[in-house]
């Protein structure tokens, strides 16, 4: 068959679209935003009436797909891996529950946080729910697994994730298809009572979840996608996992490597071949793209045994993505001298775009605090998130989605006010209407600034589940009807804008302020859309 | 065959239409390969750069050692230097000479084409007058692939149906001026090897 250009998330989605997916939900985040993006692209998934869309979070998103998997069809739900932590609760109960129609969560771990808030590696996350783990090497693997996933998710009636980080998520290579497997149809859970998880059912589903792990690590231990490469010189042994692999073949460009390598795809681990690798060696050496998951499950506690070289010990870098070079160096492999960046090379950080309506609000907004004390800005995540540095230096906070309004209200309990909350459209919805209600119901003097640009605009200007009901949603969760303000941050309304946040933040309750001006990238997007749809229009007549 | 190519530039210039091109031809010519490029938070006028390596043979990692690099092609004079320490003792460095200001710290055009002079294999063009000159500014992309292949290693001909095939969408005359942004940008190259 022929070869297809395709990113990894694009090789995911189309890997479940040929593996009878029935529906994808996700929330956008980077790096896993582009899988739900091709499947709403993909006229095959149009076709065969696969349901896509972007959901308000990824907890909706996981348990919708739960709920689609209750039903007899398979489901896939993606997000970037902090993601994971919103649907958290939704994921690990899912272990206990089980799936009925195959279930796949894939996780998009960011190493190095080229654009995120942390590294966690969502391993951990698939071992503490105990379910199948899979993470791929390349596209190709990436593809192959969806088909592969899906089963081993029927066969044992269980959820299972998938794992994979920025660089394979947003690297392109070529991909041969499988042919298309027919969806499910519509059937129920062969126990009736087994999504209910009361504590008499649970316990019993509990045991179920455990009484799979043999079945679960046997499986590992015969997956194609968990390798012995037997080697002659047993001073090392290897453990590559996931793209980590890839890293380590590229020190050997005739592929000649002498030490044997076990290539890790599927967990839990194999144990089968890491003991054998394990006896058969003096020393191992661990290679992962994330956290020291694996090494710290093989290294002793008190030290014993034979030694584990890894994030752990040193002998890599314990935080930021692999490459080549370190895992080159890991294996004593000498670095060849190269030029270096000369020293007028100045950062350029990403910045708001020239005219974005953010840029605006946060002129008012300094302009309207200027008179208080500084610090007292608590955002949130998203472009906004760039009016933290030079020239706005507006907010002093961004720690998790929904985080600018609970935080402000803590702040506001505590005595410091005034205390801003500013948050965009998408982030609202996704995480900040809850906050709001806890502040509405405390009576806190706080102002919440909902940047409104009409689309999830950091990841690339996905729709966003806000648009258009932002305040009805803050007038039905009680913030009084003349305290919910829609502007225009527009240049031309500086000052106008500036007294409506001066006289707002004075309010000493909850109140809304609604900058509403669609980002401009979108815009443009809408435009030319608009303008096709005319033209084809205009040829028909 | 095997090349790696280091593409640089600020987010929203375009990179990936380069990338797009020398991927399409690649693939076209039956070789191996691998292209990392950077979404998310730096595509917001930040640098960004694409790793794209083509191969005969089978490619294990997406990113390109460090010194391994056989090319820089940077739209941007200031960031075809950030990414020198990947560039191969006898990499070429290919870069627009034309400067994207949008931070205050900006260093003089002068010392960076100073720095760029000091790689041994380098070509300075500027693609943006060229574009223009051609009336079509928004090509200055393709003329710098253009200065950049006779060191692609892919045959003249197979770059210019990749780009064929990828503005055809946007009819014939989208296609003829970057085809002949590429030619303007391939004269200029071929000119400076022969002097």
């Amino acid at each position: 068959m022929e070869k297809i250009l395709l990113l990894g998330d694009e090789a995911i989605a189309q890997g479940a679209i040929d593996a009878g997916l029935s529906g994808i939900y996700a929330y956008p985040g980077t790096p896993s935003t582009e899988i739900m993006e091709y499947v709403l692209g993909s006229r095959e998934a149009q076709q065969q009436s696969v349901r896509s869309g972007w959901a308000a979070n990824e907890k909706t998103a996981m348990e919708a797909a739960l709920g689609m998997s209750y039903a007899g069809k398979r489901a896939m739900v993606c997000m970037k891996h902090v993601g994971l932590n919103v649907a958290a609760d939704a994921f690990i109960n899912s272990a206990i529950t089980g799936a009925n129609g195959g279930l796949i969560v894939v996780a998009a771990d960011d190493p190095s946080m080229h654009s995120s808030q942390n590294e966690q590696d969502s391993r951990f996350f698939g071992k503490f729910a105990m379910i199948p783990t899979f993470e791929p090497v390349n596209q190709q693997e990436a593809y192959d697994m969806m088909h592969y996933a899906f089963d081993v998710s029927e066969k044992y009636g269980t959820p299972v994730l998938m794992r994979i980080t920025t660089r394979l998520a947003h690297s392109r290579s070529g991909v041969i298809r499988k042919p298309v497997r027919e969806q499910n149809t519509l059937s129920l859970p062969k126990m009736r009572n087994q999504f209910i998880l009361l504590p008499a059912n649970a316990r019993k589903r509990y045991k179920v979840l455990l009484e799979n792990q043999d079945a679960f690590l046997s499986d590992s231990e015969q997956s194609p996608f968990n390798i012995m490469h037997e080697g002659k010189d047993h001073s090392l042994g290897i453990i590559a996992c996931g793209i980590a692999y890839n890293y380590l073949m590229e020190n050997y460009p005739d592929r000649d490597i002498a030490y044997p390598v076990l290539k890790v795809g599927q967990y839990p681990l194999p144990k089968k071949q890491l003991t054998e690798l394990y006896h058969s060696c003096d020393e191992l050496l661990v290679l992962e793209d994330g956290y020291p998951v694996l090494e710290e499950q093989i290294s002793s506690f008190y030290g014993l045994g034979k030694k584990i070289k890894g994030r752990l010990d040193g002998t890599l870098q314990r935080d930021g993505e692999l490459n080549p070079n370190k895992v080159g160096a890991a294996l004593g492999m000498l670095h060849a001298e190269t030029l270096a960046v000369p020293d007028l090379v100045a950062a350029r950080p990403p910045k708001l775009c020239k005219g974005c309506p953010h840029i605006y609000s946060y002129n008012a907004l300094n302009a309207a605090l200027e008179m208080h004390s500084k610090g007292r800005v608590f955002s949130d995540i998203g472009c906004y998130t760039l009016g933290a540095l030079e020239p706005f230096e507006a907010i002093n906070t961004c720690v998790d989605m929904g985080a600018s309004i609970t935080m402000a209200k803590g702040a506001a309990d505590a005595g410091f006010v005034p205390a801003v909350a500013v948050i965009g459209d998408s982030t609202f919805t996704h995480s900040g209407m809850t906050g709001l209600l806890d502040a509405v119901n405390d009576q806190s003097p706080i102002t919440v600034i909902i940047l409104d640009n009409a689309t999830t605009a950091m990841t690339g200007g996905q729709t966003s589940s806000a648009t258009g009901k932002i305040e009805d949603i803050c007038e039905a969760l009680g913030v009084k009807k003349e305290h919910v303000i829609v502007m225009n941050p527009s240049p031309k309304f500086h000052e106008e804008n500036m007294e409506v946040f001066k006289k707002e933040i004075e309010y000493e309750g909850v109140s809304v302020i609604i900058p509403r001006r669609e980002c401009l990238h979108t815009a443009a997007r809408r435009i030319r859309e608009e303008k096709k749809i005319k033209e084809i229009e205009s040829m028909k007549n | 065959m095997k090349k790696d190519i280091i593409l640089a530039g600020v987010g929203g210039q375009g990179i990936l239409s380069i990338a797009a091109a020398i991927g399409t031809a690649a693939i076209n010519e039956g070789l191996y390969l691998k292209q990392a490029e950077v979404h998310g938070m730096s595509q917001r006028g930040g640098d960004v750069h694409s790793d794209l390596r083509i191969s005969d043979r089978e490619i294990a990692s997406d990113l390109i050692p460090e010194g391994k690099a056989d090319m820089i092609l940077s739209v941007e004079p200031m960031e075809s230097l950030r990414y020198l320490p990947m560039l191969a003792a006898d990499g070429w460095l290919i870069t627009n000479t034309n400067p994207y200001v949008n931070i205050p710290n900006y260093p003089e055009i002068d010392s960076i084409m100073a720095e760029v002079k000091k790689v041994n294999q380098h070509i300075a063009i500027d693609a943006n007058k060229i574009a223009a000159d051609m009336g079509s500014k928004r090509s200055a992309n393709m003329v710098i692939l253009g200065a950049a292949a006779p060191f692609i290693g892919l045959p003249y001909e197979s770059l210019q149906k990749a780009i064929t095939d990828i503005f055809s969408r946007k009819g014939e005359a989208v296609v003829n001026v970057n085809l002949k942004a590429l030619s303007e940008g391939y004269a200029f190259a071929k000119k400076l090897i022969n002097n």
